[in-house]
């Protein structure tokens, strides 16, 4: 599909971006000495920094590939994904970031074990984050897979096997100051190969993006500008399913949330979700013009034939407009992505497996510092092994519905959790784990049943496999039934110790004030 | 009221072995109840100020963001009211889908500057407690 020296060019910015990463690792093994260190940098990243590497946590594949390609073939319903990636970040850091900051400290089930004294609910939420970062993970590998055969031509296991063990390499040797600063780099790739892309486009618009949705109106059509009149009831409930998904299962996704740990303080955290909202934002506010750009000089055949869902749209107009060489960067930029996105996703899972799991409920709390930095590396290491095991018999397999569970899953086994656990005064332990529990198998469940899985057998209905509609408030009703009916009731949990007070989780997590702050000074009366 | 050198070994509900009250900080020996410490600051003018202004900021904020974002989404799966021209070629769907983006800006920059503010509540809440006021 692209020339020989398309190949050759791209190969060599490849290289140049392992590399990169690799000295990045290297540099990053020199600060990461301990526990505190791998799992959230020692909490010292600054707030720009952790900004960038948030919208480079954020920001995965299917943001950059994914929209462009579905704006190209599909017009404004593409778009529609960017406003609900947005939207979705607003839960992040209005209603989530700061009480997580403030109760948490490696971990979600830190966040949820500040108020509940149980392994029970540190084992659920271990189990829903490594499903959830695992997903995820296997979506991104997969796609990673096909993407490097479709650009370079390597095989599909190479890629695979290959960027498994780059994402080992970067966890296990440089932890999450590695991962930090390939966020970082990649988040100013995808900036700069984004305005290089925009910029090039709309030099044929005399720089005037209404110019350009005339010339969408005029050659594409003007159905490309609008979303599709609603064809049933079933297909606009899906809609509305995908989007409840989006919007609070973004706020329950792990490898974001860490995120927030990584910096000193409320204020630092505030200064980075400032830098990402705008990278974020900026980013997919220009996702039209990538994507309406593709459709006009590359073609929606030509899109379709390199890829049915139109994923490679990005690289193909860099192609075209821009020659090998921009072809190649593009390109480096969609490879930059993918191994910033999985890095944070084997962090994530690898630290509840060996910090919830392994520290907590195995060993009781009791490990040394030592023996939790070896559990967080081997960790590391199962998960990626786990994951290309996963990923390598998936080849050509439309891997949408993993990504679809892993929102319905954050969205209906961590956010109604979550939120209670910080809101909820009444919220007690056998509410919390019967609510992650039916969360996680419902939403299972139902993307199992639904056409992604079972195709033209399918049972539930909806098209795009997002149970949401249904698991979220499945998910609030059963932490609630969970706690009215059964267990002991909030206050004799509090009694037994089994949960802490929640006048304390409350001002905790609303000022950060940590116990010794409150602690009575010794000469007051 | 459960003091804190008991805490670490109550068995939770399965019987295992309950991991250990984070923030358990204090020396052994000293019997405080760990209830009385937070409501102490809770009761704190400060405090109770800040609880006031947080939640009259995001209870209205979070309504208004997901019921903005939800009609949008209600809108153009179920009607065709956004398909229409509304300046140039930008139809109503484009107007209110960047309408939201420039939402999304606003509220955030809101709640850092308010959030910012609100440090200093905290700070004057820590002070007044280890005044010993809030008894």
């Amino acid at each position: 599909m692209f020339g020989l020296s398309d190949y050759a060019t791209a190969i060599i910015f490849f290289v140049l971006i392992i590399l990169l990463t690799l000295g990045i690792t290297a540099y990053a093994s020199m600060q990461n000495k301990s526990t505190s260190d791998h799992y959230v940098a020692g909490g010292k990243i600054k707030g720009w920094q952790n900004g960038l590497a948030i919208a480079g946590d954020y920001l995965s594949a299917a943001s950059f590939l994914g929209i462009a390609g579905a704006i190209a073939l599909q017009g404004f319903a593409g778009f529609y994904l960017s406003i609900g990636f947005l939207v979705a970040f607003l839960v992040v850091l209005l209603l989530v970031a700061e009480p997580l900051r403030n109760l948490g400290k490696y971990t979600l089930a830190d966040m949820l074990t500040a108020r509940f004294n149980t392994s029970s609910i540190r084992s659920a939420a271990a189990v829903s984050t490594i499903s959830i970062s695992m997903f995820y993970m296997i979506a991104q590998l997969v796609g990673a897979g096909a993407l490097i055969k479709l650009l370079l031509d390597i095989p599909y296991a190479y890629s695979v096997i290959g960027i498994g063990i780059l994402m080992t390499i970067y966890i296990v040797i440089g932890g999450m100051v590695a991962t930090t600063y390939i966020q970082i780099t990649k988040a100013v790739l995808l900036i700069a190969g984004s305005i290089v892309l925009v910029l090039i486009v709309l030099a044929n618009y005399s720089f005037n993006p209404v110019a350009l949705f005339n010339a969408v109106e005029a050659e594409i059509g003007s159905q490309a500008l609008h979303p599709p009149p609603p064809s049933s009831i079933t297909a606009s409930l899906d809609v509305i399913s995908l989007n409840i998904a989006l919007v609070l299962g973004t706020a329950g996704l792990p490898h974001i949330l860490i995120r927030f740990l990584t910096v000193p303080d409320a204020k630092t955290a505030r200064s980075s979700i400032i830098w990402s909202t705008w990278i974020i934002g900026l980013f997919y506010l220009v996702t039209p013009v990538l994507g309406y750009g593709a459709a006009l000089f590359v073609g929606q055949d030509a899109i379709r034939a390199a890829s049915p869902e139109g994923n490679l749209a990005a690289p193909q107009l860099a192609s075209t407009l821009g020659g090998p060489i921009l072809f190649a960067f593009v390109s480096a930029v969609a490879f930059a992505t993918i191994i910033a996105v999985v890095s944070g996703l084997v962090l994530a899972a690898s630290s509840a497996f060996a910090h919830d799991f392994y520290t907590n409920v195995i060993r009781n709390g009791e490990a040394s510092d030592n023996e939790q930095f070896r559990a967080a590396r081997i960790a590391a290491i199962g998960i990626s092994v786990a994951a290309i095991v996963f990923a390598l018999p998936l080849q050509g397999a439309n891997v949408a519905f993993l990504v679809a569970l892993a929102f319905a899953v954050a969205a209906s086994a961590n956010v109604p959790v979550i939120l209670l656990t910080i809101f909820w005064k009444k919220f007690n332990t056998t509410g919390a784990v019967v609510g992650m529990s039916v969360g996680l198998f419902t939403s299972v469940g139902l993307v199992i049943l639904s056409p992604l899985v079972l195709g033209e057998a399918a049972i539930f209905p909806f098209e795009r496999g997002s149970p949401a509609l249904i698991s979220v408030p499945l998910g609030f009703l059963a932490c609630y039934l969970g706690t009215i009916l059964g267990g002991r009731g909030a206050e004799r949990e509090r009694e037994q110790g089994l949960q802490i007070d929640y006048d304390e989780i409350y001002v905790r997590s609303l000022t950060g004030l940590r116990p010794e702050d409150v602690e009575e000074a010794p000469q007051s009366r | 009221m459960i003091p804190y050198e008991f805490c670490n070994t109550v068995p939770d509900a399965e019987g295992a072995i309950a991991t250990g009250l984070p923030g358990a900080t204090l020396e052994k020996g000293v019997l405080v109840e760990r209830h009385e410490e937070w409501v102490r600051v809770e009761r704190t003018t400060a405090f109770q100020e800040y609880s006031r202004k947080r939640k009259a900021f995001l209870i209205p904020a979070t309504i208004f963001f997901l019921l903005f974002f939800f009609v949008f989404v209600f809108l153009a799966a179920f009607t065709t009211v956004l398909n229409g021209k509304a300046v140039g070629p930008l139809t109503w769907a484009y107007i209110y889908g960047i309408a939201q983006f420039v939402m999304t800006w606003i509220l955030m920059h809101i709640y850092v500057s308010q959030a910012n503010k609100w440090d200093d509540l905290v700070e004057q809440a820590r002070r007044e407690v280890a005044e010993g006021k809030g008894r």
